[in-house]
């Protein structure tokens, strides 16, 4: 008992000097911390992982030339400080001396130019690598036509590192916390080749370093004795378990083996609102639950006022209330509100009263050539899920009631939805969302631009794809975001999607964990929190 | 006997031949390949990534490159899990579902033939109703639904077992999914040797053993019980190969990492290698396990000639 209490005495000492708060609440003696997770991920090589799964594992292991805050913010990381030359396309980097790997490496400018290369190099196979298309040479190495030497990262010393971009790219800082832009070990990449980042082999630069793994089980971290900032990491290990199956997951939590789950089941909420609100966190996310209309069919192929109809019918304070009732904000645009250096733009008539919407809906609705004996009819197509079904059958049931759409839904095994969507031939309205993929408005404009690949709903208006073009070489802030805000208000206006809500993040997080705050990325660092004694 | 062995065995290669085959162009029928998602591909590392896994090669080349790899016993990569390969994820997951499937194997087998016995011993009797009520309830309530209410019970409210999970050496964690897996179990098994061990006690010889003056205990256990296994025996071969192959309920409740939930994984994300990789050797397993009990039932039953 003496001990126990010497070594929570010496614990405190050692925080106090650390420059932690001091603690009100006792830590508790073993700092193990149990996360759900979510889907297994599919590896732990930064360079090609995708999901979000792995990206939350990824971030405790590396760090990139930049990090968040715990509540989103931008802070800096691996790179102490850094200078943008006057044109906005030169960015020089300033590392940590301090910074080691987890065999005690020093992390060096050249691991950045070597993680980059690697990262945009076709031969690596990443999915990602378009992210880093703003870099100089980036596209052209990711197409195969320029070797991966010819990228514009540059290392001037051991601690300084240059990048050079194509057109200033305000969001490249952000960028750089992406797993894309994470540095990698050379020698072990070198060493073990595809291998390098199953446990034993992996050599990581963050707060922790990988100990095991049991596929379809969990991630096994412990602290990485070397991180530069070592001393303030509270957390000794930290398990990421695989959960797939919410139900489960939330028993797991309530039964004490999970101090944080990666969702929580729909048909729980209430049930959790009234017992758990309190370990509850909902937190707006960067993602839009939409529908998009299929422009190279009929019927709304041509047909403005047909989309636009449909648009206004559906009620989406009762879809957030009534169906998927977490606190989603109902949307009506295409950005979502709280994204970096930029207005949300929501049209005129989503502030006009319901009756007044409706009325217009069912004019434009039988402008477009339909009506009571001569009623839409629609397929409804959307992936396999019981959170989707139940939405689809609201808006069926709105577009029904409201306009006297016969609605057909189908649905679709996920794979089976992609390959229709992206084949535009037999979709007519279709289900889609979107989470972005760093926190600027970029993100989802592009989506919509005539040649991105997941414009699903084929749209291609010229303007768009100007104010687009614009806005990736506008070097001024303010322009920029002027530029981008007034593509969407172009977008909106030819309706080529039926925005639903705004995601929102939840999670169900134990009052013992410390240091939580929400943010809209939904990033968070281990190396943050602690965990209470009961 | 001998003989018969060899030339069931012979006999498989066709079948698994068959099975193979078809597997191999169903999944390929199948919309969707393995590197869709939501992201959409540079064209050149859509390429580069068909091209390392030969995708990019005509179907029938494709076809006989597997064929070539299986005959030296190499799965292939995995499409989903870059960095393994279906060998090593099939040797991870089956050895975690043997572990839960064949101890639910045997205490079904254990629970099962004591509660038929018992049953059929008791017939008609309070005792017996009990068993096949139970036993009823064993085969009608799915699965998903037994699992979350032992969950419920045992680790939420009594917190005497995890609720899932499989890190850490401690025995508890099977104890749940082992009981939940031999539940139905459980109930076939009961069955089956209830109505079996009725008939043989009606027969002849057990007539015979009883007029003679042994003891009720001999009877069942040296005279009666043998014939009687003989229905069980004949249900465990396929069963036992489904059962150690896991469930993906049972893992995807209790969070365990088994051959099941690679199968459905590797199905949904058009993981290729890995679902033929799960089928081949679950086809392998079900002609081994009927092979097996083939052979048992020679050992056990005297009027089965291998000629």
């Amino acid at each position: 008992m003496m001990r126990m209490r010497w070594s929570a005495a010496i614990l405190a000492a050692v925080l106090a000097a650390a420059g932690l708060p001091a603690a009100a609440a006792e830590l508790a003696k073993e700092q193990i911390l149990h996360k759900g997770n979510g889907a297994e991920p599919q590896t732990l090589d930064p360079h090609r992982a995708e999901g979000v799964p792995s990206s939350h594992i990824l971030r405790d292991l590396y760090e990139g030339l930049t990090s968040s805050a715990p509540n989103g913010d931008l802070i800096p990381g691996a790179a102490t400080h850094w200078d943008i030359s006057d044109d906005g396309t030169v960015y020089t980097f300033h590392l940590r001396p301090k910074a080691r790997w987890s065999n005690g490496d020093p992390v060096t400018a050249e691991d950045f130019v070597y993680g980059l290369r690697r990262s945009v190099d076709p031969a690596t196979l990443s999915k990602y690598s378009q992210i880093l298309s703003s870099i100089r040479n980036a596209e052209a190495i990711i197409a195969g036509d320029k070797p991966p030497e010819s990228l514009g990262v540059q290392a001037l010393g051991p601690h300084t590192l240059q990048i050079t971009l194509k057109a200033p790219t305000p969001y490249l800082l952000g960028l750089l916390n992406h797993s894309s832009a994470y540095p990698v070990h050379r020698a072990s990449v070198e060493e073990h080749g595809e291998r390098f980042s199953r446990p034993g082999n992996l050599v990581s630069n963050g707060a922790y370093m990988l100990h095991a793994q049991v596929l379809q089980s969990h991630v096994h971290l412990k602290k990485n004795p070397h991180y530069w900032e070592a001393d303030d990491v509270v957390i000794e290990e930290v398990y990421y378990h695989a959960t797939e199956d919410q139900s489960s997951e939330l028993k797991r939590y309530r039964a004490g083996e999970l101090h944080w789950t990666n969702e929580v089941p729909l048909s729980q909420v209430r049930w959790i609102r009234e017992n758990m609100d309190e370990e509850f966190r909902v937190a707006t996310y960067l993602g839009t639950y939409y529908y998009g209309f299929n422009l190279t069919q009929p019927p709304f192929k041509g047909n403005l006022p047909l989309r636009r109809a449909l648009t206004m019918a559906i009620d989406r304070e009762i879809i957030v209330n009534k169906v998927t009732r977490l606190g989603e904000q109902p949307a009506y645009s295409w950005v979502p509100p709280g994204v970096y250096n930029y207005e949300a733009q929501v049209p005129e008539w989503a502030s006009w009263p319901w009756e007044q919407r409706l009325a217009e809906a069912r004019r434009l609705y039988k402008e477009a050539g339909y009506g009571p004996d001569n009623p839409l009819r629609i397929e409804l197509r959307y992936n396999t899920s019981e959170n989707h079904k139940k939405i689809a059958v609201a808006v069926a049931a709105m577009l029904k009631q409201n306009l006297g759409v016969r609605v057909n839904l189908i649905n679709e095994e996920w794979k089976v939805f992609l390959q229709t969507r992206k084949q535009k031939r037999i979709t007519q309205l279709f289900r889609a969302g979107w989470i972005g993929d760093y926190n600027d408005a970029y993100t989802f404009s592009e989506l919509l631009h005539s040649k991105h690949g997941i414009n699903d709903s084929a749209y291609n208006n010229p303007a768009y794809d100007a104010l687009l073009e614009q806005a990736a070489v506008e070097g001024d802030f303010e322009r920029r975001r002027e530029l981008l805000q007034e593509a969407e208000e172009l977008m909106l206006q030819d309706q080529p999607i039926m925005p639903i809500y705004f995601y929102v993040s939840k999670k169900m997080v134990s009052p013992r964990v410390d240091g939580f705050q929400t943010n809209i990325m939904d990033h968070h660092y281990t190396k943050n929190f602690r965990l209470l004694a009961r | 006997m001998l003989r018969y062995a060899l030339r069931r065995l012979v006999g498989a290669i066709p079948t698994l031949l068959v099975l193979i085959t078809l597997a191999f162009f169903m999944i390929r029928v199948a919309p969707g390949g393995p590197f869709d998602s939501e992201k959409s591909l540079p064209p050149e590392i859509e390429a580069n990534l068909n091209e390392a896994y030969h995708l990019d090669e005509p179907l029938w080349q494709q076809y006989l490159r597997y064929m070539g790899n299986i005959l030296q016993g190499d799965f292939g990569p995995s499409f989903q899990y870059r960095e393994y390969s279906v060998n090593e994820l099939i040797a991870q997951g089956f050895s975690v579902s043997l572990t839960i499937g064949g101890t639910a194997l045997l205490v079904a087998l254990l629970v099962g033939c004591t509660l038929g016995i018992i049953a059929a011993l008791r017939q008609n009797r309070p005792t017996d109703y009990a068993v096949m009520t139970l036993a009823m309830t064993g085969i009608s309530i799915p699965n998903f639904v037994v699992a979350p209410l032992l969950i419920l019970a045992f680790a939420v409210g009594l917190g005497w077992f995890p609720a899932g999970g499989w890190e850490g050496d401690s025995l508890a964690k099977i104890v749940l999914p082992v009981i939940a897996l031999a539940l139905p179990y459980i109930a076939y098994i009961s069955r089956l040797m209830r109505s079996s061990m009725i008939e043989t006690l009606r027969s002849n010889y057990i007539r015979t053993a009883r007029a003679k003056g042994m003891p009720e205990r001999v009877v069942i256990l040296r005279h009666a019980l043998k014939p009687a296994f003989m229905p069980v025996l004949s249900f465990l071969g396929p069963a036992a190969a489904a059962i150690i192959t896991g469930s993906v309920v049972i893992e995807m409740i209790f969070g365990i990492p088994g051959l099941g939930r690679y199968f459905v994984q590797g199905a949904l994300n058009r993981d290729y290698t890995l679902v033929m990789g799960v089928v081949v050797f679950y086809g392998i397993l079900i002609i081994l396990f009927n092979f097996i009990v083939d052979l048992l039932y020679g050992a056990l039953d005297p009027k089965v000639r291998y000629d």
